[in-house]
């Protein structure tokens, strides 16, 4: 082992851009690869952003013909497919990534190999899906892919979909174990479960609801993918299929993914809120019970998605309660972070008002879901642009609010430099006031009977107003999203510098280590003593947290190429099957062998990796000692 | 805290070799997960088997092909599989490489016959008029199926692998892991092949 282990110096730097290229697709620490999910999640943000704004340049006047038929069912679908999968999934595991392990007083992660193929499954998945636009159209199901629309009756732009959603699910299931195993095992002494800062948990319960809801969603795509390439029934009725199958099973999954992406927002609030109120959280126990009880009831209400199905009265009533059930350890939460600022001082910095904004927002939105969990009243509402409204208020002022609040909070742990405050500031006011003068009057709309999907409307119907603000408003959040560019290109530019505890009142470990965190995170792991531990050593006039071993060689994992390969080995295969489906003129054999080809390779790199060993290598101890000093320098 | 961290060397002793780093024990946990989430696909694909069982749309049905004794077969050979992977597994803790690579060569050979009769079965179901595309059922029936002889190929790989590997590098701290976890896969199977012989082949027997 030792004979094989090389240090930290005899890994001299390389210049020039292609090493630069090469250190980002081979490395596998979680500190890197949470900023590569930052950049990919930026990216198919704004894509999925420019979707949004044609939308609603389409929907801003009666009659419109800038983006009909065809054309508007395409930019619907994959808006929608990459603002959840591939911008709010990658912004999620990227603050996974980039806190998780340093809140646990971890030195990595569990697999850091799969964290970084993770990461290249949901990259080349997003590229696999967006490439559909040049290459014979994009598909146009609608997020859900409801059977058989989309199995018999749409054109190639639907193999896009299953196969880019496939990739990035894989790596998405393969991210959830990892942030399992790593709270599971890799928590630093003393750092019990329940001394587990909430952002951490509410990491640990969506990764349990990922391992779960994930598998659902990789057989439904597999079963759509066999009936458009190999003909099989699933959801033929001719043939005795049955498309209700496949609703269940992508709500099954659906559901819980709602949540998958809010509980880590609602991580987030319950980091930003004591910060910047210079108080602990408000009942610390209760907001864990309540990010348990969430994830379980999440897997319990899918089928609300499905009321007007004709499940039955009983099937719709047991699910409509079990779906209200949702508002109490919700409502246990939002108290909570009320009672957290009461009293306390509380700092309107960028990320706290995003924060703040998020409470009301996102009240709002779960008000609109009990009404929507109503059975009788679902069949009103459904298909209709109130469940729009709902929706938006609960991802956008819940999830994107969040991630914002996230963003400015974490921006100068990730970076080592602060995000211009006076412009954050502005920006989150056109956000805001953008984002409700978008969506409420739709809730409006909705119930004045326009349908959702639909690309057009009368003049004579009275629809013209209300959609003429929503688009309106949505230019404001376009205003706000390019300030956060000005401010990101400003602050790389000649941003602050930031300290390890950067806001100055940090309570968890994160902040008591430099910004940006040494490559091994901590010298000495960390002792923790009770909840927010870094506040409670400061308290105690201690400027560091009590280490709980001396100082000694760090071990730390190679980079590796693997992870990439692999993940265009799938890439090639899932061209392979893209190209095989000629839906209704049988299969083409020579795409299909690519196909093959594309899961041979795969499965050759992890033959080279299980039996190459990888013993890694050592900081040792000086350096270690060196680098710390320097760090408390900065 | 232990041998992989800190570099010093790759002894094991008997008992739990699989456990004695970090790594291992994050391999451990790690793959049980998996297998919950595996135990989910599964889930999935049974539902829907379930749920399309009946609908034959005139070909035929799991009565008309179905055969009691090569079901039998097969389950024997897979659930002495099981056994003969917890002999290696006893070997393993005992550091008894030869034991362990012995019992896991059987292991492999018994997977080959499962696949071996599986193939034939298939063949004879192609022959009878039930291909893939017949109905909603044979659909079904083929992916369920059809998924569970693809993960007992991919576990023959494996542990095939890791057993050629086992030559050059016996077991060591790393190598404990990685042997247990194929061990830990090859039961899953055996389970889920437990659950496919009751609903698939008894109910399509004896169940309408």
């Amino acid at each position: 082992m030792t004979t094989n282990a090389h240090t930290l110096a005899t890994q001299q730097p390389k210049q020039g851009f292609l090493a630069w290229l090469w250190t980002w697709l081979t490395t596998v620490d979680h500190k890197k690869i949470g900023i590569l999910y930052l950049c990919g999640a930026g990216l198919f943000f704004a894509i999925g952003g420019i979707e949004a704004m044609l939308i609603r340049i389409q929907l801003s006047v009666p009659n419109n013909t800038f983006l009909v038929g065809d054309a508007y069912n395409q930019v619907v679908t994959m808006h929608g497919t990459t603002m959840i999968f591939f911008v709010a999934m990658p912004a999620i595991f990227a603050f996974l990534n980039a806190v998780v392990p340093l809140q646990i007083g971890a030195r990595d992660v569990a697999f850091p190999f799969m964290n970084a193929l993770g990461f290249w499954l949901f990259f080349l998945g997003g590229l696999i899906l967006n490439v559909s636009w040049f290459l014979g159209g994009a598909p146009s199901g609608g997020w859900t892919a409801y059977a058989p629309l989309s199995t018999d009756y749409l054109g190639s732009g639907m193999d896009y979909y299953i196969l880019g959603l496939q990739v990035a699910g894989a790596g998405t299931l393969m991210g959830g174990i990892n942030f399992l195993v790593t709270i599971i095992n890799m928590r630093a002494p003393g750092m019990t479960f329940m001394r587990m800062p909430l952002f951490t948990w509410t990491a640990f319960v969506t990764s349990a609801l990922i391992l779960f809801a994930f598998p659902a969603l990789t057989v439904g795509l597999f079963m759509e993918l066999f009936d458009r390439v190999f003909g099989a029934n699933f959801f033929n009725t001719a043939n005795g299929g049955n498309g209700i199958i496949w609703e269940h099973i992508f709500w099954i999954f659906g559901h819980p993914e709602v949540y998958i992406l809010a509980l880590p927002c609602f991580g987030i609030i319950s980091e930003v809120i004591p910060t910047f109120s210079k108080k602990r959280l408000f009942g610390h126990t209760s907001m864990v019970f309540a990010t348990v009880l969430i994830g379980f009831l999440a897997f319990m209400v899918w089928v609300h998605h499905m009321f007007t199905v004709g499940l039955g009265p009983v099937a719709n009533s047991i699910f409509a309660i079990a779906t209200m059930a949702i508002a109490v350890p919700t409502g246990i939460k939002i108290f909570n972070w009320i009672f957290t600022m009461w009293g306390g001082q509380v700092h309107f910095t960028t990320a706290n008002l995003y924060a703040i904004a998020f409470i009301p927002t996102f009240v709002l939105g779960g008000v609109t879901g009990v009404m929507l969990a109503i059975p009788a009243a679902d069949f009103q509402y459904q298909d209709s642009y109130f469940v729009i409204a709902h929706f938006h208020y609960v991802i956008v002022g819940g999830v994107v609010l969040g991630l914002f609040a996230g963003l400015f909070y974490w921006w100068p742990k990730i970076f080592g430099k602060y995000l211009n405050e006076t412009l954050g500031k502005i920006g989150f006011w056109f956000f805001l006031i953008g984002f409700h003068v978008t969506f409420f009057p739709q809730h409006f709309l909705g119930l004045m009977g326009m349908p959702r999907r639909y690309f057009t409307y009368q003049a004579g119907d009275w629809l013209a107003t209300g959609n003429m603000i929503s688009s309106i408003g949505a230019a404001g959040m376009a205003i706000a999203v390019v300030l956060l560019v000005i401010n990101i290109v400003m602050t790389q530019a000649k941003g602050q510098r930031a300290t390890g505890d950067a806001w100055g009142m940090g309570r968890t470990l994160e902040w008591s280590i430099p910004s940006p965190a040494p490559e091994y995170n901590f010298g000495q792991t960390p002792l923790v003593q009770s909840v927010d531990t870094f506040w409670k050593e400061k308290m105690d006039g201690n400027k560091k947290v009590t280490p709980a071993e001396p100082y000694g060689d760090i071990h730390m994992p190679n980079g590796s190429i693997i992870p990439f390969l692999m993940s265009l080995s799938l890439t090639v295969a899932s061209f392979g099957f893209i190209f095989a489906d000629e839906t209704g003129t049988g299969i083409h054999k020579g795409a299909l062998f690519v196909a093959i080809l594309g899961i041979g390779l795969m499965l050759l790199c992890m033959l080279v990796h299980s039996l190459k060993d990888d013993h890694g290598f050592h900081i040792h101890k000086e350096e270690v000692l060196e680098m710390e000093k320097k760090g408390e320098g900065a | 805290m232990s041998a992989v961290e800190h570099g010093h060397h790759n002894d094991v002793s008997p008992g739990h070799p699989e456990l004695t780093t970090l790594e291992g024990r994050n391999k451990f946990v790690g793959f049980w997960l998996f297998l919950g989430g595996e135990t989910v696909l599964f889930g999935t694909l049974f539902s829907t088997f379930i749920a399309l069982r009946n609908h034959v749309a005139g070909g035929p049905s799991g009565k008309d092909l179905f055969s009691l004794n090569l079901t039998f077969l097969s389950t024997i050979i897979l659930l002495t599989s099981s056994l003969t992977s917890v002999f290696a597994i006893l070997g393993l803790k005992e550091l008894n490489v030869r034991k362990m690579r012995f019992w896991f060569w059987i292991t492999v050979i018994l997977g080959l016959c499962f696949l071996g009769l599986e193939i034939k079965e298939f063949t004879e179901y192609l022959d009878k008029g039930l291909g893939y595309k017949t109905s909603a059922f044979s659909s079904s029936f083929y992916t369920l199926v059809g998924t569970h002889g693809g993960h007992v190929l991919f576990g023959v790989l494996w542990i095939s692998t890791l057993m050629v590997a086992s030559y050059k590098k016996g077991i060591t701290a790393i190598t404990a892991p990685k042997y247990y976890i194929a061990a830990l896969y090859w039961h899953f199977i055996d389970v889920v092949w437990v659950f496919i012989f009751t609903v698939v082949y008894l109910l399509g027997i004896v169940g309408s």
